[in-house]
Formats: structure tokens, sequence, C-alpha cells
């Protein structure tokens, strides 16, 4: 298969416009999306060709533009909405939570919502308490969404064609730190956009994480089998529905777990994960799930802090060689 | 504080305990519940038989292992139930009967290194002990699925928690036993018991096989003069001497008598010898008189005639189908001269008794008459050495000549 790298926003842009070209329903809303090129410029360049007519700015309102993309979906037009940040995406929780996502349920299956709404998530950019947010978990349970995180750039570039295919809301999670990154871009996507992947085997211990994540895990494998401690790699990618079988049965064979994830650890996706490793996958552990989160703060300013906080490479390693060691 | 409060709590409560079908070897899943021998409060003590269980090895009486009250029945008979099923509870009466009830201390799990710059919450953990021994989730579910005795092994993991490294290598059967599709149909599945174990006895114990011809004509005569006065039920047999001569020989060389596991021979500080029992619908049972180095000539024998009957009648109890800590073979008269035993594992050992021989022998030139029996002993090479043996054999040997002082 052919391949070629790209930045991860140069993925989603190409994904964003095979969009527009492949169906003339589709069109991109959101703040700044136009004649600004996007906030996280990854709509540059789109206003000019497609016109103002697909590629729509909106005011500073997000429960008023997601509640017209809903509004379009269900008129017939498959809008991405672009809510610049999920830190602003709780403006609009309640045309997601209860219009979005109930709508197809209220209606008796008349109406579906197919819209999808992305938006950038996440810390590491200095941005501060009120702009580094993880809240993949919010939306992760309400039934009605489907939520994506594509942790790599094959999924940033197709994801985009998958959820708009879908008949349901569908939620992306775009990670910010990701943005400036290259990576390779297949033609095709790896799979259906609601299974997990094991992005690397291995036999001792399961990394299981997502989207901005991805690379840690994958890089604390790697210090891992420095330490002859083969750790296998599950990425979600969806994580409402989550793909169990495919996390369950790394568990089964390596009867180990570390789960990575960006948000807070009290109530977040990792207990989730955790509980259903308990519940299906109890029997074959030889070790307590571990969860490596972001520290229960507000994510803090200072540069070292923030990095504090967050999930590192080396808390992974640390966290695979303690219940390797049955500490 | 709070983990003292909870143990306290659970002091100050009625302690129940659970009875579960046994497991009376490694090779047994289920066992059939066929009766009840007490009702919901009915007290019990420690050692009493509850109800009659049919396994693989035939019935079997079931003892309690605990000093208390039933309260509570939980599966009527007839059923057949795997092993660890709950059958019945036991609310205990004496205090003292629990295993220990103790807080371990308080194991802190420490935070992180440095790079962690949010430690992680310490975490306080107690154990209450109990008599099972904590073990992954992994662990539990192979044991129950290849019934292996998680007791034996030791723990590496936190608290002692049995992990999966702990039993690799290690010498519990893992071998699937023989699929029982009827458990009425004892005859087949007790063949497939002795296949598992035997199979397992011979691919993995390294043994070997020494014989020595031990002149018996001092023990038969002793015999003779000792039977005389006796009615034929209170008959000694030489079983009774070649037991008794056993155990003697095994105080003096006690590295034949114990159990090697987890790839290290752990002496057994009692000598209850199995004993082969071979029954006439076919197979066997190999239950063990105990303390046979506590018992009289005549306590001996009547051990024998109790598990002879009870053997055949499929009444033995549970305990002694398992803690043989060492096994003979005797064939008898109808026997050959000679049985090369097969080691009951985890048990390092087995001694096979020949049938006794009228032989003629040189003694200072003459040939005499000479009643002698070829014992043969079979060993575990990975425990035993060949002078051990020879050792042992001849101080059976010994014992024998004397057959008064045993």
């Amino acid at each position: 298969m052919n391949a070629q790298t790209l930045t991860y926003r140069e993925a989603l842009r190409a994904g964003i416009e095979q969009a527009l070209e492949d169906d003339e329903r589709v069109f991109l809303m959101g703040e700044d999306v136009g004649r600004y090129g996007g906030c996280y410029a990854v709509s540059k360049g789109l206003f000019d060709y497609y016109g103002e007519q697909r590629i729509i700015d909106t005011p500073l309102c997000e429960s008023g533009f997601v509640g017209v993309g809903i509004g379009a979906a269900m008129g017939g037009l498959r809008p991405i909405i672009e809510v610049m940040t999920v830190n602003f995406s709780l403006l609009a929780m309640d045309q997601i939570v209860n219009s979005a996502a109930t709508l197809r349920h209220m209606s008796g299956g008349q109406f579906n919502i197919p819209v999808v709404i992305r938006m950038a998530c996440g810390a590491g950019r200095q941005l501060a308490a009120q702009h580094s947010h993880s809240w993949e978990n919010f939306y992760a349970h309400i039934p009605g969404l489907k939520v994506l995180s594509p942790g790599t750039h094959t999924d940033a570039r197709h994801m985009l064609g998958q959820a708009l295919r879908d008949p349901d809301p569908v939620i992306i999670f775009e990670h910010v730190m990701l943005l400036n990154e290259s990576g390779e871009v297949s033609e095709a996507p790896e799979a259906d956009m609601e299974s997990a992947l094991v992005r690397r085997l291995g036999d001792d211990v399961t990394l299981i994480t997502y989207g901005g994540s991805l690379h840690k895990a994958l890089d604390a494998a790697d210090k891992l089998a420095e330490l002859n401690i083969s750790a296998e790699v599950v990425d979600l990618r969806c994580l409402r529905p989550l793909d169990t079988d495919t996390f369950l049965s790394s568990v089964a064979k390596t009867h180990r777990a570390i789960i990575i994830d960006e948000g807070w650890k009290t109530c977040g996706l990792a207990g989730e994960i955790s509980a259903i490793i308990m519940e299906q996958g109890f029997w074959s552990l030889d070790a307590p799930v571990k969860r490596v989160c972001t520290a229960e703060v507000p994510i803090p300013y200072p540069s070292h802090l923030e990095q504090a906080a967050l999930p590192q490479v080396e808390q992974i390693v640390e966290m695979a060689q303690a219940i390797m060691e049955g500490r | 504080m709070k983990e003292e409060d909870s143990v306290a709590e659970i002091l100050g409560n009625d302690i129940v305990e659970d009875i579960i079908m046994p497991s009376l070897g490694a090779d047994m899943t289920e066992g059939m519940l066929v009766e009840w021998l007490v009702k919901p409060g009915d007290p019990v003590k420690r050692g009493d038989v509850i109800a009659v269980i049919e396994t693989q090895k035939g019935a079997i009486d079931m003892e309690v292992y605990h000093t208390g009250v039933i309260s509570e029945i939980l599966h009527e008979p007839i059923v057949t139930l795997p092993v660890g099923t709950v059958m019945a509870r036991v609310t205990l009466t004496e205090p003292g009967e629990r295993a220990k009830v103790t807080p371990l201390d308080s194991v802190t799990v420490t935070p992180l290194d440095s790079v962690t710059v949010t430690p992680l919450d310490s975490i306080s953990l107690t154990h209450v002990e109990t008599s099972t021994p904590l073990a992954s989730p992994v662990v539990r579910k192979m044991a129950m699925d290849q019934r292996l005795d998680l007791t034996e092994v030791k723990g590496s993991g936190p608290l002692g928690a049995i992990l999966l490294r702990d039993l690799s290598g290690s010498n519990i059967d893992r071998t699937n036993a023989i699929e029982v599709d009827d458990a009425i149909n004892t005859k087949k599945a007790m063949r497939g018991a002795i296949a598992s174990a035997m199979s397992k006895s011979k691919n993995e114990i390294p043994h070997f096989y020494q014989s020595l011809d031990i002149e018996l004509g001092n023990a038969l005569q002793w015999l003779k003069r000792t039977n005389e006065d006796r009615a034929p039920d209170q008959h000694i047999l030489l079983l009774a001497l070649l037991l008794k001569a056993a155990a003697k020989a095994l105080m003096k060389y006690p590295d034949l008598n114990g159990f090697y596991q987890n790839n290290q021979f752990v002496h057994a500080e009692e000598i209850h010898i199995g004993n082969v029992i071979s029954l006439r619908q076919g197979g066997l049972v190999v239950p063990a008189i105990h303390n046979v180095d506590k018992l009289s000539v005549d306590e001996t024998m009547e051990a024998i005639r109790d598990i002879s009957v009870r053997g055949r009648s499929g009444h033995l109890r549970s305990s002694e189908l398992t803690d043989a800590t060492i096994t003979i073979t005797n064939m008898g008269e109808r026997g050959t001269d000679t049985v090369f035993g097969v080691i009951y594992p985890p048990q390092v050992a087995i001694i096979g008794f020949g049938k006794v021989r009228e032989t003629p022998q040189l003694v200072d030139g003459d040939l005499v008459n000479s009643e002698v029996m070829s014992v043969c002993l079979s060993a575990d090479h990975r425990v035993i050495d060949g002078m051990l043996g020879a050792k042992f054999l001849n101080a059976l040997s010994k014992q024998l000549q004397k057959p008064e002082l045993l």
C-alpha cells in the first residue's frame, strides 16, 4: 500500500478535502475555519478553494452553530462542525447530549443525525487549566454518540470519512500535541472506525491507550523491550462504543494491563476499561489492573509542572516493571 | 486504624466457614454428593464424617475440618458437583478454630521514582490470613481447571500472593485429566485417574530401582509364634511387620519420606504410609495409614484391616487418600518375586514387596533352606541417590531380623 508522509494537521486537512470532494452535502462550519484557516490551521486554504458556502465561519457561539449543524444533518446535509477545542464544547453540551445524541430515539427513528463534530483536545502546549482539557470520557459516557480518537496519522486522514458515513453523530478528538508531528499515512483506513488495533505485539503486559497517549505507550514499549519486558500496545481508536474484544483478548494473553489515559483518573475512561477487564477478563489477570492518568489538579501553566501532571513514558515503564516484578 | 476495626468486627460476629467439595488428588474434577450425614443445626467437630461422596476413587466419607454447627446445607444429594463447590456452611463455635485472623503489617506501596512528580497514593493493604492462599485470578483459574493444589506453592507476589511465574517449572500436575462423562462410571474414571498420576510420574520423575533380598526367617517364625494363641481374625500378617520396619527405617533415613514440589524436596514430619489396595472390580486405592512410626504392631495390623475393609467397601476418609508421605505396594502370596513400583507423585519413593519364596542358600558352606523376599525401592533420583537407597533397604532388612522389637 502506498504511504505518504504528512503532518497530523495535513492528514486531517486531506480528510476534510476528500470529504468535500466526495459528497456535495458535506460542509465545514466553525469559528475561524474559513478566512483565518482554522485556529490550528487545519482548514487553511480550503475557504479559498471551496468558498463560503461550504467553509462557513461562525460567530463565537458554540451552542448556536453546533445546533445549526444538528439541524442541517436532520435536513439531509452532512455537516462537519469544528468546535475549536474541547474546552469550549461545554457550551455546546446541551446540543450534543440533549439533541444530537437523543433525537433518533426521541423521534422513534424518524430522524437520524449524521453530524460529525471535530474538536481539538489535550494538554501540553502551556495553555493552562482552562484550555488543556481531556474530556473524551464525558462524551464516551453518552448513549447515542460515537467517539473517535485518532492517534495515528492514517487515522487522522481516514476517520473523518468513516465518521461521515455513519448515520449517527460522531465526535472526533484531535490531540493538539500531534498536529505538528509527521507520520506515514496509508491510502486506505487500517480498520473500520469502531475497531481497536494492536499497534505493537507483546507477551508480558498490555498497554491500553488512545489518541495523544498512543505514542507515549509505544515509546514506553520500546524502553521496556530493552528491559526484556514485552509490552503489547492496544490503540482503542474508538472510545464509544469500546471494542472490548481486542483489549480483553490481549489481556487474556499477557495477564496484565496498564491503561494510559490523559484524562483524570477519577471517573475516567481508564476506570471504565479497568472495570470491563474486571467483569470480563478477571480470571486471566495475574496482577491488578493499573492506570497511568493525569494528576488530579487543574492543568498547570508552567511547562515543567504541566509535564509533571501528564502521563509520561517513564511512569508507564516504571508501572510495567513494578507489576512484572510483582510489586 | 480502620483496618483493625474491621478485623475486630469480623471477630465479633459469627465466623462461618464454607464446606467445599474436596479435591482428593490432583486428578479429581468433581465428586458426587451421595448422602448427608448431618443436617442444619447439628454440632460437628473437626474430623467428623459429615457426608458420603462418590469419586473416581470410590465412595469417600467426607470429613469436616472445623468445629461448630452446620448452619446451611446448599446442595441436596444425589448431585455431582465440581471440586471447590460450596456444599454447606458451618458456623464456628470455637474462636480458635478459624485459621488465624490477624492483620499483617500494613504494607505501603512505595511511590514511583522522581520522574513521577505526582506520587501514587500510598495504598495500605491489610491482609486477613485465611486458609486459602492468596493467588492472582489467572492462577486461581488454572488451579481450578487443572486441579492444582495451591497450598503447596510459595507465592512471590505482593503479600506472598501466588503469581503465574510461581507455577512455572513447578511439579504441579498440569496434565489435563481425562474427561469424565459419567460420574457413576467410576471404574473408567478411576482408570483415568491412575493413568494420569502414573503418566505424570513416569514423565517427570527420574526413577531408579534397587532391590535387596531380605531374609524373613525370623519374622515368619515370630509371626507363627505370636499367632498361635490368637483367633484367626486377630492374626498379625507379615504386612504389619513390613510397614513397621519401613517406618523405622524411614525414621533413620527421612529423606525418602516427603514430597518433591516446586523443584525441591520437602521432608514430611510424619510418616503416613500409603498402601496400594487393588479392588475386586478393578483399579486401586492407596489409603494411608497415619503415623505408622507411632503405632504398635497390633495397632498397625488393626489399621491395615480397617483400611482394607473400608477401601473395598468404599468408605475411605478424604484425608487418608491425600496425605501419604510414601507408598508401599505388596503383592502378597499370589504376587511376583519382585515389584518395581511407580512413584505416586509428589512422593519420592515407593517400596515394592515381592512374595516370600523359599530358596536354597549357602551358609558357612552348607546349603540351607531360606525364606526371602525381594524388596525393591523405586526412588526419585532428583532427591535420592543410590547410596541412600542401599542404606535404607539394609536398614529395613535389619529391622525385620528382630521382629520382636518392631
